[in-house]
């Protein structure tokens, strides 16, 4: 049920064009004072989601709540929320200064008034003294800083942001990551994150929601998504893993002794859904994992060395089992010293911390 | 850069080709402009310059009839274009930005099929219509009739215009408070300024050019300055209409430098 002191709360919600189905019932509910992002492949529904905060979708069944009033069937110009576009949507007949000013003065704010407050947003954004410049003559970021400025100017309750890095270059990006971050902690306004990005969404977010197929996969921060994934396609999405087919063999005392093939046994915590008996998917994360030449205390995998793959920070090591599945290895460049680097064709056994398998639902 | 080989001014005949195409086109515009400036009662004899003909337009016998069509041209090509310019700047919103709707591709083909159609056939159509609705032919049904045909061609630009504009910016004007009328005005309409003016103008041109069409809806005694051209050439050829002709391609050439360069001035960008 919708809660005053959360900024949106979305129920059951149902969006169809015709016989597609591009969002099935999603119920989520985001926090005043939060970054959050939906998280998903193109296609998954997450800007449809996001379009049907703005009202610029209609929402086919279910209720939409801002600060626990409903707002689902409110004109787009009627909802106290704001939109960073993709592609920014500059008014490109404006001045910098008028396309910041637009929205206040459409909420009846006076011209000077609108023009101060626009002025103070551009300082916020660091671009004063392109105020009276054309959107054209501004470059990528520059633009995209006063599409910030132009939504945040008007104080929405809370702020939508369509995949706004995604048409900048990597550095670029990367940067404006952390003044987005920097902005929501500033302002104290919710912000909504759409992105494609696993990387961007785990850096920036409080909590993210991992959406696929017009469902809601997964909710939680961006440490519990990444470490305790709940299905394969969240294993898979975000970051790198090694997904290994299992048979759980048994469960004792909240372990799950599970079969890799090739006699290789792996002991981890039991997982509600998977019982005795299920063949699933376990996830490991390659840094996780480590090499030796002789078993450890730990979980330890025989396997011979195939090839070792540097790509800078880390070096990838791929290892065959002995009669089983390939796992990779991320050794980071800083442990060359402590870990041996095993040449190819080398024997080595495959270790991991306690706790690094998951065992996945489906 | 295109390889010489491929580069089409390499092509064997481009330029005598080129050449007599421009000659075609051009050369009798430039014969009426040089004969205009002639200073004999004859067309075909050149006897020096002078203004002699321009201040007959204006001065002569003929000039109280011309003076009248090319009022009657005027008023006509610019009440016509306005009103066809709003039609079609209506018509174009409804059908870029009105979603898919049923016999959307009907409407479009509605809207520019008068343009394939032969000028006589709508012509010999509207003076049917006027007649079965016993209008009084006159000033009247030229207006009307002008207005009619402008609209496709004011409509080609508008539309092409407005299919260049995402419709993010709309959005993102009612995402800013504006209400649907703010988002049109302030920001569709302003954006769509430079596609209005070149339809203003395109239909302009067209309704001040038209004859045929004119010819069959105007009533007795009112004459626009193509059919009192044409009915002053039926009596002889007079350097005058060398002259009125100059003039009417000087408004024209105007017309397009300014249409040219509206078009130029790209404020999307």
């Amino acid at each position: 049920m919708p809660e005053k002191s959360n900024a949106i709360d979305v129920v059951d919600a149902v969006k169809r064009y015709g016989d597609f189905t591009a969002l099935q019932q999603i119920s989520l509910s985001i926090f005043d004072n939060e970054f959050f992002t939906l998280l998903g492949p193109s296609g998954c529904g997450k800007t449809t989601l996001l379009r049907m905060i703005a009202g610029f979708e209609d929402v086919t069944e279910g209720a939409i709540f801002l600060f626990g009033e409903e707002i689902e069937n409110l004109p787009p110009n009627k909802r106290p929320v704001n939109t960073v576009f993709q592609n920014y949507a500059l008014f490109p007949h404006m001045t910098i200064t008028e396309n910041v000013a637009f929205g206040l003065e459409m909420r009846g704010k006076s011209k000077s008034e609108a023009r101060t407050r626009a002025g103070e947003m551009l300082e916020l954004v660091q671009l004063s003294q392109f105020a009276a410049r054309k959107p054209s003559q501004l470059s990528g970021g520059q633009q995209q800083r006063v599409a910030l400025a132009r939504a945040l100017a008007p104080q929405p309750k809370v702020l939508l942001l369509d995949e706004p890095l995604s048409a900048l270059d990597l550095k670029l990006r990367q940067a404006m990551r952390f003044e987005l971050k920097e902005l929501q902690r500033e302002t104290g306004i919710t912000f909504i994150f759409v992105t494609h990005d696993q990387e961007e969404a785990l850096t920036m977010s409080d909590r993210i929601a991992v959406m696929s197929a017009g469902e809601m996969q997964q909710l939680g921060e961006a440490k519990e998504i990444y470490e305790r994934p709940h299905n394969m396609f969240v294993a898979d999405f975000i970051g790198e893993t090694n997904l290994l087919e299992v048979s759980v063999d048994q469960i004792t005392n909240g372990r799950a002794v599970c079969h890799l093939g090739g006699g290789h046994e792996l002991t981890c915590n039991e997982v509600q859904g998977v019982g005795v008996g299920s063949k699933v998917h376990m996830s490991v994360r390659p840094e996780r994992l480590f090499l030796s030449d002789e078993p450890t205390e730990t979980e330890s995998l025989k396997g011979t060395v195939r090839d070792n793959i540097f790509v800078g920070t880390d070096i990838q090591t791929i290892v065959d089992l002995s009669d089983g599945p390939q796992m990779i290895v991320r050794t980071s460049n800083s442990d060359r010293g402590n870990k041996r680097i095993f040449d190819p064709g080398a024997q080595a056994y495959v270790n991991m911390e306690s706790e690094a398998a998951r065992l996945l639902v489906d | 850069m295109a390889s010489r080989k491929y580069d089409i001014k390499s092509f064997p005949g481009f330029l005598p080709i080129t050449a007599l195409c421009l000659v075609i086109l051009y050369a009798p515009l430039l014969v009426v402009t040089v004969y205009s400036l002639n200073d004999s009662n004859s067309i075909t004899n050149w006897e020096g310059v002078s203004f002699r003909w321009y201040v007959d337009v204006f001065t002569g016998p003929e000039s109280d009839k011309f003076k009248i069509a090319a009022w009657n041209s005027f008023t006509i090509a610019i009440v016509a274009a306005t009103v066809s310019t709003t039609i079609a700047t209506l018509a174009a919103t409804a059908m870029i930005r009105g979603g898919r709707f049923r016999l959307r591709t009907v409407s479009f083909g509605l809207i520019s099929l008068p343009l394939m159609v032969p000028e006589i056939v709508t012509a010999v159509a509207t003076l049917i219509f006027f007649n079965s609705i016993g209008f009084t032919r006159g000033y009247l049904t030229i207006l009307v009739a002008h207005i009619a045909f402008c609209i496709p061609f004011a409509y080609m630009p508008i539309s092409a215009r407005m299919q260049g504009i995402e419709d993010s910016y709309e959005q993102a004007a009612m995402d800013l408070y504006a209400s649907k009328r703010q988002a049109f005005t302030k920001i569709l309409l302003p954006l769509m300024l430079p596609g209005i003016i070149s339809g203003f103008i395109l239909a302009f041109i067209i309704s001040l050019d038209d004859f045929i069409i004119t010819n069959f809806v105007k009533g007795a005694g009112v004459e626009t300055l193509p059919t009192a051209i044409f009915g002053s050439v039926k009596q002889g050829i007079k350097p005058n209409i060398m002259a009125i002709s100059t003039m009417l391609l000087a408004v024209s050439i105007v017309m397009v430098t300014i249409s040219y360069f509206v078009s130029k001035s790209d404020n999307t960008k």
